[in-house]
């Protein structure tokens, strides 16, 4: 057994003593005893750090999705992105990572700016003026934006693209069941959002993915009418590394702009801990959610960064709160700021551009292949959907024995019933980073060629 | 106990008081710090792979520096910022004790940090095992029969809990319209009741500190779907009438909601489903040494009695044969994460309860407690606490002496501390408490940094009697003084865009 606690068995006694107990079980004498645990905790005995560093090590080895063993295409709203040293070695400064919330500013100058810098530059990338300190994800903070357009409109109909990836759809309907909130997705025709059958009036959000979830480009003008007609709140939806070179959120006439941040020095992680991108409109911003950092002065009249606008948030305004967040993903923020602080703004739109070059080569390779068709027409970014002859989850298992991650089969991604494509389970979902090489891209194609053969 | 005191971060020398000028001002256009792969990947000019109406007229500007201007400004920013790698953190409710290294590196393991969350099962057993270890190991140490992990946060976990509460009731044709919640409860438990589509009815507490069982009785009835409840609560006391309280709100069918924020308190001892709970969050953000990371990422797992199981959050890993596959309960509420959850919090925590064992909790509990009954003896004479028994892991003790003798509020306390080279305790909660001043000193910390912390608060006493202005205009010797709150929310400053006042 091993563990982390500094005292000496005499410290112990002696602390005991001062307490005015005998032993270590007397501190919960006031415990009903009917309820006490007999017998200890059903686990296993401890052991020390190299011990458990060999079972620890075992589940590793056998996860045949790592790096080292695949090349990844998939995305879905997570991407293999380089993330350098330099970074890792940055946002993993214990001062970061083993710090709390920064209820106290005159020693949380670190985190306080660090954050700043990092709402400066989501707003930058949303267009608009106001970001937050992070939400958990991006599905998250979707419903953020729904609840946040409840409390704008008083209305509860909103209208979601389906578009909008797969899971940020689910989880916006499981939280709509406490919040009451009407969930309205809206079908996808040939990959684009399909407003036409869509009554507007009484809605709280129109949600539009740019791009959508299917890589596609849609025009948010379209929402953008929808939504002003209604009197109801545009919100965007965003892959944040595309938002370094397309049209921002607040220039389509956002009134919210949510994303996943992953992608900026975050690892793939099997899913979390991730980002939540949020940023609204000034006219919003009472109404946001979670914590929000502003600049001020200390006594002695030098800048300093605080936590402010706390009347919004649960621990003062308790059930009238705009939401219940309080613990967030400021870490994640702190690696998002250092990472884009690393790109510069050269280097995102390289990364935007090579991630939409290699996207684009490789699916002009792959649609030249017999058995292998574009699943709509629409123009795309850095992600596209191919309608294959085989079903997509046996090909990914196949190329998976050759070393690729061929991408993310859609009926693994969609609930029964999605309507955003036809027929899911013949489609493959593919995304290319700035990591893939054209000899990965084209041993891809090779090894795709021969799968469907 | 020796009288010299160790531990103490010793604030002026160790932080840097030095403003740092922000990302923006040091950015120097032309500039650039990136280096990417050489893919040979055709460069077609993104104009002709992008209808040209949906490109930016100009990139979004980022900053322009170099690795070494980014090196030097990350560090800097970093030394300005108190943690507990750098000393002792005893924010009551928080729990911050260390966090071992180990586990920051089994997360860091690119066998389960570069894995792909849509990757397939078959080529991800090593994480789904993870999870299925993690939660029957945490359902163990609860006493409940399943979990779900996807919750980010201990929020998240409330509102899933509080879904899985309607999901039940429904099921059974049952519409309930509140949940009871005591007044000394964290914020978080209201605020989620209202996203759960719930009222609020607060129960108030008795003059032991704890729930008042006939107030609860009073307020009970067929529309209650439940009650929220924290053993500890936020004041550190055991809810020692927990049997009883339970068995009134289900004798109404309400369920009963464990909030696993002090579950820190009790591991090995007492385990939420032996005192009759339904529905259990943990924060193995606090319990199960996670690093908080300046506010995130947490893990809020949600474990539940056997009669909600089949409302549990899905996709859930499960076994299925010798290996392991995802699954999705029968009446699943449905997800409530955009993939499976913080899943490298997860393994941390699965890491330390490994490292730790049945046994090794135990004592982390035990530690924890006599570490915060010996604090709360130890300050009795200066910092009474609200109720002098002996507390769980954690004790509120008052500063309403030294405001009626001197004027000095638990705030000047707790910003003195900072000067003394500590971290402040919670202030001004539980709300119910005058002049609240929580410490958590958690197992972690050893008794001379304890000694330490008091000796510190008994220099500030002193100080109160001699020079009450001082300590309002505490701290001094931090990176900065004590801030202006107010002008912030007066004129919101959120970006470095924003125009100035």
């Amino acid at each position: 057994m091993a563990d982390y606690l500094p005292h000496t068995p005499e410290e112990v006694a002696a602390m005991l003593a001062f307490v005015g107990v005998d032993s270590l079980e007397g501190l919960y004498a006031h415990v009903p005893s009917a309820v006490r645990l007999a017998g200890g905790l059903d686990l296993p005995a401890g052991m020390t750090e190299p011990d458990a560093a060999a079972v620890v090590a075992g589940y590793g080895a056998r996860n045949a999705a790592r790096a080292s063993e695949l090349v990844c295409f998939a995305g879905a709203g997570a991407y293999d992105h380089e993330v350098p040293p330099v970074v890792r070695a940055l946002a993993g400064r214990s001062e970061f990572v083993t710090a709390y919330t920064p209820y106290q500013p005159e020693v949380a100058q670190g985190v306080l700016q660090a954050i700043f810098e990092y709402q400066t530059l989501v707003a930058r990338l949303a267009g608009l003026p106001i970001a937050n300190a992070s939400l958990y994800d991006g599905a998250t903070a979707l419903v953020e934006a729904l609840n946040m357009a409840h409390g704008a409109t008083g209305r509860s109909r909103m209208l979601v693209s389906s578009g909008v990836h797969p899971h940020w759809r689910a989880v916006a309907r499981t939280f709509a069941a406490g919040t009451g909130h009407e969930v309205v997705e809206v079908p996808l025709v040939d990959g684009r959002t399909d407003w036409s059958g869509v009554e507007p009036a009484g809605v709280a959000a129109v949600v539009v993915a740019y791009p959508n979830y299917l890589g596609v480009l849609e025009d948010p003008a379209e929402a953008k009418a929808l939504a002003g007609s209604a009197g109801g709140l545009l919100v965007v939806a965003g892959d944040p590394v595309a938002a370094g070179v397309l049209r921002s959120a607040g220039s389509w006439g956002a009134d919210v702009f949510v994303g996943e941040g992953q992608p900026f020095g975050t690892a793939l992680s099997f899913g979390g801990p991730y980002l939540g991108l949020f940023a609204c409109a000034e006219a919003q911003v009472r109404r946001l959610p979670g914590r929000i950092v502003g600049e001020t002065l200390d006594t002695e009249g030098r800048r300093a960064y605080v936590t402010t606008l706390r009347a919004r948030e649960q621990d003062i305004r308790r059930e009238k709160a705009t939401s219940n967040v309080c613990t967030n993903q400021t870490l994640m923020a702190v690696t998002a700021a250092v990472q884009l602080g690393w790109l510069g703004t050269r280097g995102l739109r390289e990364v935007a551009t090579r991630c939409a070059q290699g996207a684009h080569y490789l699916f002009d390779e792959l649609t030249r292949i017999d058995g292998v068709a574009p699943a709509v027409t629409a123009p795309f970014f850095r992600e596209f959907a191919l309608r294959l002859r085989r079903p997509a989850r046996e090909v990914v298992a196949r190329l998976a024995e050759e070393g690729i991650l061929a991408g993310v089969a859609l009926d693994a991604l969609c609930a029964p019933g999605d309507r955003s494509i036809d027929a899911p389970e013949g489609v493959l979902l593919v995304a290319v980073t700035e990591r893939r090489t054209r000899a990965e891209i084209d041993r891809y194609v090779r090894v795709m060629r021969g799968v469907l053969q | 106990m020796t009288a010299s005191p160790a531990g103490r971060a010793s604030s002026a020398p160790l932080m840097g008081r030095d403003a740092e000028p922000t990302l923006f001002e040091i950015s120097v256009p032309g500039r650039t710090a990136f280096q990417l792969r050489t893919t040979e990947v055709p460069a077609r000019p993104l104009e002709e792979l992008v209808p040209p109406a949906h490109l930016a007229e100009a990139p979004v500007a980022i900053a322009e520096v170099s690795e070494r201007d980014l090196v030097a400004h990350v560090t800097r920013l970093s030394h300005r910022q108190y943690s507990v790698d750098l000393g002792m953190y005893p924010l009551g409710s928080c729990t911050m004790k260390y966090n071992p290294k180990f586990c920051d590196a089994v997360a860091a393991d690119p066998a389960l940090a570069s894995v792909h969350p849509a990757a397939p099962a078959a080529l991800t057993q090593g994480w789904l095992e993870i999870m299925v270890d993690l939660e029957e190991r945490l359902c163990a140490i609860t006493g409940m029969t399943a979990a779900t992990l996807q919750p980010a946060a201990g929020a998240a976990g409330e509102l899933t809990g509080l879904l899985l509460m309607r999901a039940y009731h429904e099921s059974r044709g049952d519409v309930r319209r509140r949940v009871i919640i005591p007044d000394s409860a964290h914020g978080t438990n209201p605020a989620s009741v209202t996203l759960g589509g719930y009222e609020v009815t607060t129960v108030p507490s008795n003059d032991r500190g704890l729930v008042d069982l006939e107030a609860l009785r009073g307020v009970l009835g067929p529309d209650v779907a439940g009650i929220m409840l924290t053993n500890p609560n936020t004041l550190g006391l055991f809810e020692e009438q927990i049997v009883e309280i339970a068995a009134a709100v289900h004798e109404v069918g309400g369920l009963v909601y464990y909030d696993g924020a002090n579950l820190n308190a009790i591991l090995g001892v007492v385990r939420p489903g032996d005192m009759g709970f339904d529905i259990v969050h943990m924060n193995l953000h606090k319990t199960f040494a996670t690093p908080h990371g300046g506010g995130g990422p947490g893990a809020g797992p949600v474990a539940v009695a056997a009669h909600l199981v089949d409302f549990l959050p899905g996709p859930r890993a499960v076994r299925e044969g010798t290996g392991f596959e995802w699954a999705t309960p029968a009446r699943s509420i449905g997800r409530v994460h955009g993939w499976h959850g913080n899943a490298l919090v997860l393994a941390r925590a699965l890491a330390y309860i490994h490292v730790h064992g049945a046994e090794g909790l135990t004592r982390v509990a035990q530690h924890a407690v006599v570490n915060a009954n010996w604090l709360r003896r130890r300050l009795a004479a200066i910092l009474p606490a609200a109720h002098d028994r002996m507390c769980m892991h954690e004790c509120t003790l008052r500063a309403t002496a030294l405001k009626d003798a001197y004027g000095v509020r638990a705030l000047d306390v707790a910003k003195a501390l900072l000067e003394e080279g500590f971290h402040a305790p919670t202030v001004y909660f539980p709300l119910i408490v005058d002049e609240a001043l929580m410490f958590e000193p958690t197992e972690t910390e050893s008794p001379q940094t304890l000694e330490a912390l008091a000796q510190a608060i008994e220099r500030i006493a002193l100080r109160a009697a001699t020079d009450p202005e001082g300590l309002h205009r505490a701290p001094q010797t931090t990176p900065v003084a004590r801030v202006d709150e107010a002008r912030a929310a007066r004129h919101l400053i959120a970006t470095a865009d924003a125009a100035r006042p």
